[in-house]
């Protein structure tokens, strides 16, 4: 979706800028939005680009840093921290080859923390892009990695 | 309505809707702040002031509490000081805290605040991530090092000056006060204004410094080094020299200067009221041959910067004066030149300021009479002023009153009220209205223009023809302006626009600590200035008819465009 | 059983898309009572049935009800906080996972006794399947005349937006959210002015959790004094509590107010697996006190969780067995609290930088007893002096395990010389 036709779904007041940002930072693969855009977006909803920088830079889902295809975040509070969301770190760590903050080297993972996801009764849990993966072990973690491995070729 | 409150049990009684501090201030307990600024919003984010309420669970915030009935605040309990403390240091342990390599050394609200509590050691590791500094443009210093995110510079950038170029990027501790995209003031929408070194509580943002080029030029032999003074520096000055807001101290600060080594000291109002003849000459052929209309000022150089970012589409109306400091360079550095017989080369001209664009405007490529060479050289701000005096130890308040030299030293009250919001304006109509009107004024004082009041309109009677004015300062008003005329619905001939509260009296680069008050204080000095004058009008300077006649010949002619006239450039930054 | 099912009564019976489940079940029935057949007075049923918030708070519903009821306005505002994002907490999506037409009936009922006339429900974006269902909801109860003009045929127009977060703990409190919704970044408001007189858009407004607008159907159907009845003196009705943790049957679960903690995790969550031994339990969530098992018998009661000075009462209780390092723990409590703060107040933004390094003094047994004196002094200073909820609430695992658990401080101490 281009960032006008994705406009065009709001109305111009400054209100949504946060629905339209996070809106089109999940469609786009990168995950991310521009200088370019944000000139654009800023002008549409009237508002200072500043602003909206402080907005993109205030919430942890929006970014003006490209990130990887799929972002993996994780979440390492208390109830994931005591059903063992270590070890479930430790193998998206030596799986990606990466540390959270980090994108692998082909762009296909970014890996993140995350504050709590709600799903403590299902603890460990992590979330990739849109969708969250519940009740995890080491070894589905790693089936988890492979089936978004084999999505890509 | 009054409310009965204890503090400190002891009975107060203050008018009802007062803030706790306020209430504490007015019973001789000043309750330390650090966030808290009296002309801007309240948005209690130190906590500083924070004070025990009984029966309260927690500490409240005195800036933000207003007081009630039979409240019973403790203003300095061992809780209340350890809050105060514990905060402070947290502040310290995340501040580049090498207090006597800083610029606001001894000036410094949180160093002060520090000496206050008696802090004498901090508890807590030192978290400062160093920062780059951005000195990457002519007029200020932005060193987040320094920074303490009180919040008060977006205050001022985004609701006063309507620019908002300074916001909080981040969040939490990674919080960064900064333009968009983590650009530099220069690569943004940033108009110099300074208001937001103004306010700055410590060191984070600070005008250039250039006294040290001012010293060096002044003890080099092959220099003729002159300064000039603008209207704003003579009720302002004292104030920074420790005297009382608008303390008038034109004589003394003649005698100053001398002292620190300048050859000549002149006086901006005489081009301010040069100004006058060419902007009023420029407005009335606009009005009578049909020229874009409405014309605004432009001597406010924060003005400028702001219209040629921002409105790029209503530029033609901008009068093509130069500002008073830039027609003072170029006569400096032409008819000074030739009068006196010296090379324009070796002239070195200094202003001093009340504001930090006027340093950025002394640097536009275009704003240089002779070959290689600017019109200004340096432009120091009142504060720079006053730090120059201090380090010449001179003891200001025993100077004898001196006056400022010639050609450059006969000027009018009309000169004088330049200084403050509704000043040009009201100079210019004295001498539009005359020569239009072909007949005297009977009362000088345009009442209507003056004041604080964000925008002010009058009429005037010009040649039969009823003409509406406007004054408007801070930039938040200055868009109010811009948007009309950009949208053709401006009722307006004229406009003054000053981009600082106040006008320049306000200015960014105006001492420490200005408020309301101090504006207030300082702009009734200035029309006590006006009044004092044996001239109030600037087409009756002698000075200024000798000039034309000696060498300009006559407003708006060649020699006059190629000194005194100038063109603005938009800015597109994408 | 101990477990009382009121507001969960329709959880995993009915289908959540389906608004004629709903119906089926009794649902919009006490909306029809409140507005067009007994007329009854929701403001003082509201009120004898005194209920508390259940966001955590446990501040008297009623109240704010009657505050936004006076106010004068034409443009009045509810709204409903579905942004739980307190670690531990999960009851809100359960809720609006299995019966989402019971917290619209309750914001339209609420609107109604308030005259408000826009409401707005106020997601976390992790939420996904929340936003599909409750988004679902809305579409349904606006297609049935219970939200849009002229609802159930009355002179009354309200309807309801719904607003996703996008990435932000903070915007869990009240003012914050308010700020996100308008598009802003969500630092919090100076009060007062509290919300009920200028809150979203400047606007007089209610904000709700999301349990809370869940009890109104309730309370109008079976009447304030009956729903009094059920719970304690200080906490009426009942509380979705989220068990989690080291527990065996980790939920959520519904109960009178007034239940053992000690009982809930036995009996409900079917204790500690591999047969650890239970260490300690965090009450409310991360922004609540650790407590030991000796406190174990306290019941669950606004009142009796005022002393930790928190919003202990949401309901999520997290089991801790004795694997567990208490500094861990704090460590993990007080990352997340410096990541979400929003950076606004000073003793917040700079604070849980220096308990963190602090804490790792503690894990690392390098702590010296001017450490634990500064631990002590700077959590105390942030409960006392943060601008919002967050800074107010965050340092009380600290706070409680320097009571509970203070041998392990004095433990860790490098040595006990000052």
């Amino acid at each position: 979706m281009t960032l006008d036709l994705m406009l065009q779904k709001y109305p111009a007041s400054s209100e949504y800028l946060i629905e339209a940002l996070r809106d089109y930072q999940t469609a786009k693969i990168d995950h991310c939005v521009t200088e370019m855009e944000i000139v654009k977006i800023a002008k549409y909803f009237n508002v200072t680009e500043s602003k909206v920088c402080s907005v993109v830079s205030f919430y942890s889902f929006l970014s003006e840093k490209p990130k990887g295809k799929y972002v993996i975040r994780i979440c390492r509070d208390v109830p994931c921290f005591v059903n063992k969301s270590e070890s479930i770190l430790k193998t998206l760590e030596t799986r990606l080859g990466i540390k959270p903050g980090e994108t692998t080297t082909d762009g296909l993972f970014s890996l993140e923390f995350t504050g709590c996801l709600g799903q403590c009764d299902h603890a460990p849990a992590i979330r990739i892009n849109e969708k969250t993966y519940v009740d995890l072990t080491p070894d589905k973690v790693k089936a988890i990695l492979s089936e978004y491995r084999e999505e890509k070729s | 309505m009054m409310v009965n409150l204890k503090i400190n049990n002891i009975d107060v009684t203050v008018p009802e809707n007062t803030t706790i501090l306020d209430a504490a201030k007015a019973n001789n307990i000043a309750i330390p702040t650090l966030c808290y600024y009296p002309d801007l919003r309240i948005n209690s984010d130190c906590r500083i002031c924070s004070v025990e309420i009984v029966g309260k669970k927690g500490l409240s915030t005195s800036c933000s509490t207003l007081v009630t009935e039979g409240m019973q605040v403790k203003t300095h309990t061992p809780r209340v000081i350890n809050a105060r403390k514990t905060i402070t240091e947290l502040l310290l342990a995340n501040h580049d805290a090498d207090c006597t390599a800083c610029a606001k050394n001894m000036n410094c609200e949180l160093q002060k605040l520090a000496n206050v509590l008696g802090i004498d050691e901090n508890r807590f590791a030192r978290v400062l991530e160093v920062r780059p500094i951005d000195d990457h443009n002519p007029s200020l210093i932005r060193n987040s090092n320094r920074c303490i995110k009180c919040g008060r510079c977006i205050d001022v950038c985004r609701n006063i000056q309507g620019v908002n170029v300074l916001e909080a990027m981040n969040r939490g501790h990674d919080i960064l006060i900064s333009p968009p995209f983590g650009k530099y003031l220069s690569d943004e929408f940033c108009t110099f204004c300074g208001q937001c070194s103004s306010v700055c509580p410590v060191g984070a943002i600070i005008e250039k410094d250039e006294t040290a080029t001012v010293w060096n030029a002044l003890h080099d032999p092959q220099k003729h080094v002159i300064v000039q003074v603008a209207p704003a520096i003579r009720v302002s000055l004292g104030e920074e020299l420790g005297q009382k807001p608008g303390t008038i101290v034109t004589g003394k600060l003649v005698a100053a200067l001398k002292l620190l080594g300048f050859t000549k000291v002149f006086d901006t109002d005489f081009t301010a009221d040069l100004t006058i003849i060419e902007e009023g000459s420029e407005l009335i052929k606009r009005i009578t041959t049909g020229g874009v209309l409405p014309m605004t000022t432009s001597c406010c150089p924060g003005w400028i910067n702001f219209a040629e970012t921002y409105y790029p589409e209503i530029l033609d109306h901008i009068s093509s004066c130069k500002s008073p400091q830039q027609m003072f360079g170029a006569l400096a550095k032409t008819y000074y030149a030739q009068k006196e017989n010296i090379d324009p080369a070796s002239i070195f001209v200094v202003s001093i300021m009340p504001c930090t664009a006027k340093k950025y405007e002394a640097k536009r490529s275009e704003m240089g009479s002779t070959e290689n060479n600017l019109d200004v050289d340096v432009v120091l701000t009142t504060r720079e002023a006053g730090k120059m005096l201090r380090q010449m130890g001179v003891e200001f308040e025993n100077l004898s009153e001196m006056e400022f030299d010639k050609p450059f030293g006969t000027t009018t009250g009309a000169a004088a009220i330049f200084g403050t919001t509704g000043g040009v304006m009201e100079a210019a109509l004295r001498t539009v209205y005359e020569i239009v009107n072909k007949k005297p004024l009977a009362v000088l004082d345009f009442v209507e223009v003056r004041g604080m009041k964000g925008i002010k309109e009058a009429s005037v009677d010009l040649g039969g023809k009823t003409v509406k004015v406007a004054v408007a300062h801070t930039l938040a008003n200055a868009k109010i302006i811009a948007e009309q005329i950009k949208n053709h619905e401006s009722p307006y001939a004229f406009i003054e626009v000053m981009c600082c509260p106040g006008g320049c009296i306000g200015g960014g680069g105006q001492p420490y600590g200005t408020i309301s008050k101090t504006r207030t204080d300082r702009l009734a000095s200035l029309y006590a200035v006006d009044v004092a004058m044996p001239l109030r009008k600037s087409h009756e300077n002698p000075d200024i008819n000798k000039l034309y006649s000696d060498f300009l010949g006559s407003p708006l002619a060649k020699l006059s465009h190629e000194l005194l006239h100038t063109k603005y450039q938009p800015k597109r930054r994408h | 059983m101990i477990e009382k099912k009121i507001i969960s009564k329709r959880f995993d019976k009915i289908d959540p898309y389906s608004i004629a489940d709903y119906i089926a079940t009794g649902g919009y029935k006490p909306l029809i009572k409140a507005m067009t057949g007994e007329r009854i007075d929701i403001l003082s049923e509201v009120e004898k049935s005194r209920l508390r918030g259940r966001g955590g708070a446990g501040f008297p519903v009623a109240i704010k009800m009657m505050a936004l009821a006076k106010e004068a306005a034409s443009v009045k505002y509810i709204v409903c906080n579905a942004d739980e994002g307190e670690p531990g907490n999960f009851k809100d999506r359960a809720i609006m996972e299995k019966d989402p037409h019971s917290i619209l009936e309750g914001m339209i009922i609420t609107a109604y006794a308030t005259r408000a006339t826009k409401g707005y429900i106020y997601i976390r974006c992790e939420y996904d399947k929340s936003i599909e269902i409750m988004r679902h909801a809305v579409d349904e109860a606006r297609k049935n005349h219970f939200l849009g003009l002229k609802i159930d045929k009355i002179d009354f127009d309200f309807d309801i937006e719904i607003r996703l977060g996008a990435g932000s703990y903070v915007c869990g409190e009240e003012f914050a959210l308010l700020e996100s919704i308008e598009g802003k970044t969500g630092r919090t408001r100076v009060k007062p002015p509290f919300p009920t007189s200028v809150g979203l858009f400047g606007k007089p407004t209610e904000i709700n959790n999301v349990e809370t607008f869940a009890n109104i159907p309730v309370i109008v159907d079976m009447g304030g004094d009956e729903f009094a009845k059920i719970g304690t003196k200080s906490s009426t009705g009942t509380k979705l509590l989220s068990l989690s943790g080291n527990v065996n049957n980790k939920g959520v679960y519904e109960i009178p107010f007034g239940i053992p903690i000690k009982t809930v995790i036995d009996e409900l969550g079917g204790g500690v697996p591999d047969s650890r031994a239970l260490k300690m339990v965090q009450l409310g969530g991360a922004c609540g006190p650790i407590i030991p098992r000796y406190l174990l018998d306290m019941i669950i009661d606004f009142d009796r969780f005022d002393e930790f000075e928190s919003k202990t009462g949401s309901g999520a209780i997290i089991v801790m067995d004795d694997r567990w390092d208490i500094f861990d723990i704090l460590l993990r409590n007080v990352d997340f609290f410096k990541h979400e703060s929003c950076g606004k107040c000073a003793p917040c933004r700079e604070g849980h930088n220096q308990l963190a390094r602090l804490l790792r003094k503690f894990t690392d047994r390098k702590a010296t007893v001017k450490d634990l004196i500064s631990i002590e002094s700077l959590a105390r200073v942030m409960h006392q002096t943060s601008l919002c909820g967050l800074g107010q609430t965050s340092p009380t695992s600290i706070i409680s395990t320097l009571r509970y658990f203070r041998e392990d401080y004095i433990d860790r101490l490098e040595s006990l010389e000052v």
